[in-house]
């Protein structure tokens, strides 16, 4: 055994002996499981937001990214601020619509604030289209981080094996707080890495970071800015739009947002939650470090560029702790995903279709379907290969569909129907499907446009049928009005 | 009336109305190419823009929760 996998094996035991805690002195019922019992202050509502940032697909993935492909990178931090200057405003009215009433899911908000369980159902489903996917990618990092890390004598069908049997156990046991407690180790270990290697490398290869930037730019002209056409500043500008709408349509920000004990917190956290992302900055810089330290990393396999020049630079040790760090983001996000996914399916589908069920009942349902879902997510990941990146994508472009319901409920009443707003979402999936099936792009299908029409995000394609579909029922149906908590 | 949120416009703004002029290379900005250091800045500025709103917020919440009509307030 090499020091780097005793390392990743002793913070492994760590985090399932700290989501095992978690539960200490709470009777787990469904609102304790999924929303914390609502009495969550900043400091944990502040890392279960940062703990859905710093996911493995920023910690490979935005590496990757700055090594594979250079400027367009940068994306990643621009919608992560926009998204947080909007949720000064949206997450406020959000929570205090879930005051007093007994909302625990996303899929929850929408059924009650539109009267419609069907449109909960609708949603439920949309969610766990979305979060499966999400749930994947984690379990994939999961593998590659483990096997790199032990110089292959852990194979990555065990470590996702072990990786999920070990989520699954604190998950049902421990449900939020799990994740919450989680998350305070998680950040603290990704920042003191990441911070760490990423003022290192630079240094240590290139003697700083102009020194760094001015030998990429030599030998790959061009990568340090937005090309001309293709992932041009059309791209960017539409695609960070496009993620900033998504950001907060995920299941699992809005039960994050349950969990809050006033609404202060998310004001606190607009002001936090900028500077802190800044961190993904860092992820950046040892990405460009790779790209002439560990040259010829193609693809897909650009997302191994981190954890190469880490093995390349230090000893087994440190590899270790850099794999741990990584590991626990893709337990920790995994975890709060399970708790949404197993919440919705339970809440917003089972209770729908069996009314006669108790709370009880309900709570006990959530937490079965947490195995069923880890083991549907395992398969997945172990039979999946290249097609990882569009399930993601193809899981974003999902939950946009849910923004214009949104906007359109933020006031006392619904401004339309439910039965609109379902035709909308409906349109806007089959769109998604049928667009990342025909892996179409704005270029084939509009091949005469300008340039600059053609680098747009395909994404705003479904979220324009949708839109149309939705106003067109609307104006045949009436709105709902809801009733006082 | 509280005008200065629409302060929080400003990021938006900077981030994706900026890019197509800040595509660039030259000049370095603390080591970074330019548009890297166009896109920290801004984000850095939302932080500061967002801390500013909220001190503004907070004052006026004090003061609103300070100006209850007399009748609501309890006799001491």
């Amino acid at each position: 055994m090499t020091p780097a996998l005793g390392v990743i094996i002793g913070v492994f035991v760590l985090v399932i002996g700290l989501g095992l805690a978690a539960r200490r002195g709470h009777e787990m019922s469904l609102e304790q499981w999924s929303v914390g019992g609502r009495g969550f202050g900043t400091v944990f509502v502040f890392l279960l937001m940062a703990g859905e940032i710093y996911t493995t697909f920023t910690f490979l993935g935005g590496s990757g990214w700055a090594y594979g492909k250079g400027a367009p990178a940068f994306y990643i931090l621009c919608y992560g601020a926009i998204a947080y200057s909007v949720s000064y405003f949206l997450l406020p009215i959000i929570w205090r619509f879930a005051q007093g009433r007994p909302l625990v899911s996303q899929a929850d908000f929408f059924a009650v604030k539109y009267d419609s369980p069907t449109l909960g159902v609708v949603v439920a489903i949309v969610g766990v289209a979305a979060l499966v996917p999400y749930l994947v990618l984690q379990l994939k990092g999961l593998g590659i981080i483990v096997s790199e890390a032990s110089g292959g004598v852990v194979t990555q069908q065990v470590a996702i094996w072990t990786g999920s049997a070990a989520l699954v156990v604190y998950v049902v046991v421990s449900g939020v707080r799990g994740s919450a407690w989680t998350s305070a180790l998680k950040d603290v270990m990704i920042l003191v890495v990441v911070v760490g290697i990423g003022v290192y490398l630079p240094m240590h290869y290139y003697g700083g970071y102009r020194a760094m930037f001015e030998a990429i730019e030599t030998a790959k002209p061009g990568a340090l800015t937005l090309p001309s056409s293709g992932m041009s500043s059309a791209w960017f500008v539409s695609t960070v739009l496009l993620t900033a709408t998504g950001f907060y349509m995920w299941p699992q920000f809005f039960a994050g947002v349950f969990t809050a004990r006033n609404e202060n917190v998310f004001r606190k956290n607009a002001v936090i939650l900028p500077l802190y992302q800044l961190i993904i900055l860092f992820v950046f810089f040892v990405g460009f470090a790779a790209i002439l330290v560990v040259p010829g990393l193609k693809g897909a396999d650009a997302d191994l560029s981190l954890l190469r020049i880490v093995e390349r630079s230090f000893g087994s040790w440190t590899l270790g702790i850099i794999g741990a760090a990584g590991i626990l983001t893709a337990l920790v996000p995994g975890s709060m995903l399970l708790v949404t996914a197993g919440t919705i399916l339970a809440k917003n589908v089972y209770r729908v279709i069996t009314p006669t069920a108790s709370d009880r009942t309900v709570s006990l349902v959530a937490r079965s379907l947490v195995p069923l879902i880890a083991l549907a997510s395992v398969l997945l990941t172990l039979r999946g290969g290249t097609t990882l990146v569009v399930m993601l994508l193809m899981g974003y472009s999902l939950v946009t569909q849910l923004f214009p319901a949104l906007i359109l409920c933020l006031g006392e009443n619904p401004r339309v129907s439910a039965a609109s707003v379902i035709a909308g979402i409906v349109a806007g999936e089959l769109t998604v499907v049928f667009l990342t099936v025909a892996s179409a792009t704005v270029a084939t299908l509009l091949p005469a446009a300008p340039q600059m029409i053609k680098d747009l995000n395909v994404g705003f394609i479904a979220l324009g049928v949708n839109a149309v579909v939705l106003f067109a029922v609307a104006l045949v149906t009436r709105p709902a009005t809801v009733a006082a908590a | 009336m509280r005008r200065y949120r629409w302060l929080a416009a400003l990021p938006a703004i900077g981030l994706l109305g900026g890019i197509p002029f800040a595509n660039r290379v030259h000049p370095y900005i603390a080591g970074m190419p330019f548009l890297l250091a166009w896109i920290v800045g801004w984000v850095i500025a939302t932080s500061i823009i967002m801390a500013l709103i909220y001190r503004l917020d907070s004052a006026r919440d004090a003061a609103a929760a300070a100006t209850v009509p007399p009748v609501d307030r309890p006799t001491a």
